[in-house]
């Protein structure tokens, strides 16, 4: 449901609100738990992205088709058992692809669960918004989660352990910032990130007027 | 939410409803996947357990899983007794026994540190290790799997059995790094200290269950 007296928005424009405008870690700065705490390698940041993404597009899409049945007082508990049934099977599936992925993103893939970008755009878009937007819409976030994850779990393996996708980029005479890998690596990183986010925006006057970013857990 | 619902006071038996009919749709995609995933996690387990046992005992070619018990030793079924101590034993491609494996866990600086040792029978002594899962520090703890120097410990270190045979002859020690002087001993590693004493400590309390009860019963283990 278009609030009246705004634009309805492109597919297009829909998609790219996630990577840009509305992007979950660089603006909105959700979902930090996973953020900082799987993003030590490329493999693992782009594994988290994928399997958020698919959450965030299959619940969105039920979320949008039942959206004019489900009751307005039930909807917050519907809502988190769709998003927590497919948390559970992207469980299941990451552990029939690899067990040694399973392994390396431990208890974050369950947390999926209570991450906050997926019950927020069921809430603030699916429960207003046809399929095909929803999923585009979720699409576009999802990437742009996955685009923020790569962004730090890249840097982070690069600098902390001189590997890239687990190749050795430096030779053996490298020695690698240890911290980089540990949490507070996460934050140097995801901090010199968002300042040069918002650093490239600002230089950018057109686009119109600046998101606020609001900090959730 | 459209505008007509939101005015209107939604009956008791339609919230239920909704709910109900939400999660029995959810229920059937979990269980579907669950048994759509089942055989190939099976075979990711299974394979995973193997890479993990041929990797200690070097040459092994196929395994076996078994329990010892207080009676002796017995092919693991589904369900392991309690008390009991799960084992490994590996073959070579001619169906003779290469080593045992086992698993030995104790608390290491973050996290439990769960390892897989290789048992020689023919030495009496541990001769491989392997690390099955940690969250130590990356870069310190880490050197448990990382550091020659500290495997090296683990290439013929001393397990042997008492006179009595119902325990080991020296209990396994982690020692101050360079100053191990006996085949029972474990040099650790300089600035991961409480890491080398977890491998230390959950192999010595591993094999201290284990061995006495394996001894007598390798030949069983060979007729296989």
């Amino acid at each position: 449901m278009a609030i009246p007296g705004q634009k309805q928005l492109t597919h297009m424009e829909e998609f790219m609100e996630g990577i840009w405008k509305q992007n979950p870690v660089f603006v909105m700065v959700l979902g930090m738990c996973p953020v900082l705490a799987v993003s030590v390698s490329a493999v693992n940041a782009l594994s988290m992205g994928v399997a958020t993404t698919f959450v965030l597009v299959c619940s969105t899409l039920l979320v949008s088709l039942i959206r004019k049945v489900v009751p307005k007082e039930v909807r917050i508990a519907t809502y988190i058992v769709i998003i927590a049934t497919f948390v559970t099977i992207v469980d299941y599936l990451i552990q029939a692809i690899s067990l040694k992925l399973y392994d390396a993103l431990g208890a974050f893939i369950q947390l999926i669960v209570v991450n906050c970008i997926i019950l927020g755009r069921a809430e603030a878009h699916a429960s207003k918004n046809p399929p095909l937007r929803t999923v585009v819409n979720a699409m576009g976030m999802g990437l742009g989660f996955t685009i923020g994850l790569f962004a730090l779990g890249s840097v982070r393996e690069i600098l902390g352990a001189g590997k890239l996708f687990g190749v050795s980029l430096f030779g053996p005479d490298f020695q690698p910032w240890v911290v980089m890998v540990l949490p507070p690596g996460g934050f140097f990183v995801l901090g010199t990130w968002l300042l040069l986010f918002n650093w490239l925006k600002q230089r950018k006057p057109a686009a119109a007027q600046p998101v606020e970013a609001h900090v959730h857990g | 939410m459209n505008d007509a619902t939101a005015m209107a006071v939604t009956p008791g038996r339609v919230m239920i409803a909704t709910l109900g009919l939400v999660a029995t749709l959810c229920g059937v995609l979990i269980v579907s996947t669950y048994h759509g995933t089942l055989n190939a996690v099976t075979a990711n387990k299974r394979i995973a357990l193997e890479r993990a046992v041929f990797k200690v005992v070097p040459g092994a070619a196929s395994m076996k899983e078994f329990v010892a018990t207080a009676d002796g030793i017995a092919p693991a079924g589904p369900q392991t007794p309690t008390g009991a101590v799960e084992f490994y034993a590996a073959y070579d491609q001619a169906g003779a026994l290469k080593g045992i494996a086992a698993e030995g866990a104790a608390t290491g600086y973050a996290d439990v540190v769960r390892v897989l040792y290789a048992y020689d029978p023919a030495t009496q002594a541990i001769s491989g290790l392997g690390v099955v899962s940690m969250r130590e520090t990356p870069g310190i703890g880490d050197k448990i799997y990382t550091d020659q120097a500290f495997l090296a410990n683990f290439q013929a270190l001393d397990v042997r059995l008492s006179a009595d045979g119902k325990a080991l002859a020296n209990a396994i020690k982690v020692v101050k790094h360079g100053t191990k002087r006996n085949p029972w001993e474990i040099d650790a590693i300089s600035g991961a200290t409480v890491t080398s004493k977890a491998v230390g400590k959950g192999i010595n309390e591993s094999a201290q269950r284990l061995l006495p009860r394996l001894a007598p019963n390798l030949d069983k283990l060979r007729g296989n």
